[in-house]
């Protein structure tokens, strides 16, 4: 593939983001109000409320600093302002998140109380903004992108054509040496063996199936009924999907016909290299997207069926459809529209290099249907409970 | 008019792209090969269902992608609806 040109922000790290955001971001749930105060003080702020951060201990704690400390390194971020209730982990994340070079501030709300930490907060809030409203985009490669890849709301058409579509963009975009990651464990179930075979060796291999066996051990324990109440979803048979299994070959379209993935990713961890990577997420398309965000993702392919309307607060995601009513019905929800490959009048080639215009657009700044309509949903992936 | 698609040639259930009435002679299309065939709607299946194009007895594998996607746990004769009222996971039965 030819290099494709995209205008970006270039970070001190050298990352390429393709949104400017300045983060107000809480430590904790209880730091959430001064956060969203900050944001109203300060326009062209972002704060991104969530529902942990307190007595969470062990490999749950490791993943929520690396989801707190990635959401903020994301080269879709400029600058970032941490609130928390104590100084530790406030400090912590904040020291994290400087070691991308980005201006990050941290502030505590202990022996201060939410009026005074507002004040100072908001300051800072200010002088980041003004400052990165003045960064300007540059012309990168589009294989400088590093992109996630994930459905939801998936029925049949979702394996005869959205996902391929992404499966080709995954496909053009590591061959130009580009940056790439899918998960969604659960939903591999019945077509792991064809995802095992993609790994790019049998270390990659082992490592995947331990993921994968872990997390089927986890449903097999958890599990009161065949999960035909919610996996698949209503909205899946409703579509036409009826087992998991069925699923799975749908979703694993998206994998691609040539590339094989090169390592497998704790959640929220970042790929160290170019190529695809499997990360170890749950379907949830929330969590998910989430957890790829804080893994430095900047664009995110979702695929569905019946129209799934997420959207991230950092990562911009991009949806596409083959359903021909629900590119219709949810018209407002679809950036792009593959519908014609059911009826044979296009060509998944076709869908791919028209998939890879529309995320150069989105790249240059254009919003996604999601960014328009105000979706920003940040769920933390929690492994136990806390303390 | 393409009325159902096939992912494999070993597929034995097709999935519907419009929607197909009853007593409707369908002309499906094989996305590996790009071969065309037919087959008769005995029933009505909706857009992104599965229709059978073979005679289903209780305990038998469906195939879809040319893999198995779950087992036959009601008998199914050709042209009728296969969804979650025949159709069910061996994975997390």
């Amino acid at each position: 593939m030819e290099k494709r040109k995209i205008f970006g922000y270039k970070r001190e790290n050298g990352t390429v983001g393709v949104r400017n955001h300045v983060l107000i971001l809480p430590v904790d749930d209880i730091s959430n109000s001064a956060c969203e105060a900050v944001a109203n003080n300060i326009k062209g702020t972002m704060a991104i409320p969530h529902a942990y951060g307190r007595l969470q201990f062990g490999e749950d704690l490791d993943l929520f600093f690396r989801t707190m400390i990635g959401t903020g390194s994301n080269p879709n971020v400029a600058a970032v302002v941490v609130i928390g209730i104590e100084e530790g982990w406030t400090k912590k994340i904040v020291d994290g998140i400087a070691k991308t070079g980005k201006p990050v501030k941290g502030f505590s709300i202990e022996r201060k109380g939410d009026i005074k930490t507002i004040a100072e907060a908001s300051w800072a809030a200010k002088e980041f903004v003004q400052w990165a409203t003045e960064l300007q985009r540059t012309e990168c490669d589009l294989s400088e992108l590093y992109i996630s890849v994930k459905c939801g709301e998936s029925d049949t058409t979702s394996g005869l054509s959205s996902c391929p579509t992404v499966g080709n963009v995954v496909d053009k975009h590591c061959a130009s040496g580009g940056t790439a990651s899918f998960g969604e464990t659960t939903e591999l179930t019945g077509a792991e063996h064809v995802v095992a075979a993609k790994a790019a060796n049998e270390e990659v291999r082992k490592q995947f199936m331990a993921a994968f066996d872990d997390y089927a051990n986890l449903v097999l324990t958890e599990k009161k009924d065949d999960l035909s109440e919610s996996q698949p979803t209503k909205g899946n048979i409703a579509g036409g999907l009826t087992t998991i299994e069925e699923k799975a070959f749908g979703n694993v379209e998206k994998l691609g016909k040539k590339t094989k993935f090169v390592g497998c990713l704790k959640p929220a961890e970042a790929p160290t290299s170019p190529g695809f990577w499997y990360m170890d997420t749950s379907s949830a398309a929330a969590e998910a997207v989430t957890l790829w965000a804080a893994s430095g993702a900047v664009i995110h392919l979702f695929p569905t069926g019946q129209g799934n309307v997420i959207g991230n607060p950092i990562e911009p995601v991009i949806k596409l459809s083959g359903n021909p009513r629900t590119v219709v019905e949810m018209a407002e929800h679809i950036d792009l529209d593959v519908s014609k490959i059911l009826q044979g009048e296009m060509t998944l080639d076709e869908a791919g290099d028209l998939l890879i215009e529309c995320i150069v657009h989105t790249a240059n700044g254009r919003v996604t249907a999601a960014e328009a309509l105000g979706h920003r949903e940040f769920s933390m992936t929690k492994l136990y409970r806390s303390a | 008019m393409i009325h159902f698609l096939i992912h494999e040639a070993s597929d034995n259930v097709g999935v519907a792209v419009v929607e197909v009435a009853t007593g409707t002679d369908l002309i499906g299309r094989d996305l590996h090969s790009n071969e065309q065939i037919t087959a008769r709607a005995e029933e009505a299946i909706p857009l992104g269902h599965k229709l059978a194009l073979k005679d289903f007895a209780v305990g038998d594998s469906v195939i879809k992608y040319g893999n198995v996607i779950g087992q036959i746990v009601q008998p199914v004769k050709t042209g009728h609806l296969v969804h979650v009222h025949n159709l069910k996971t061996k994975r997390w039965a």
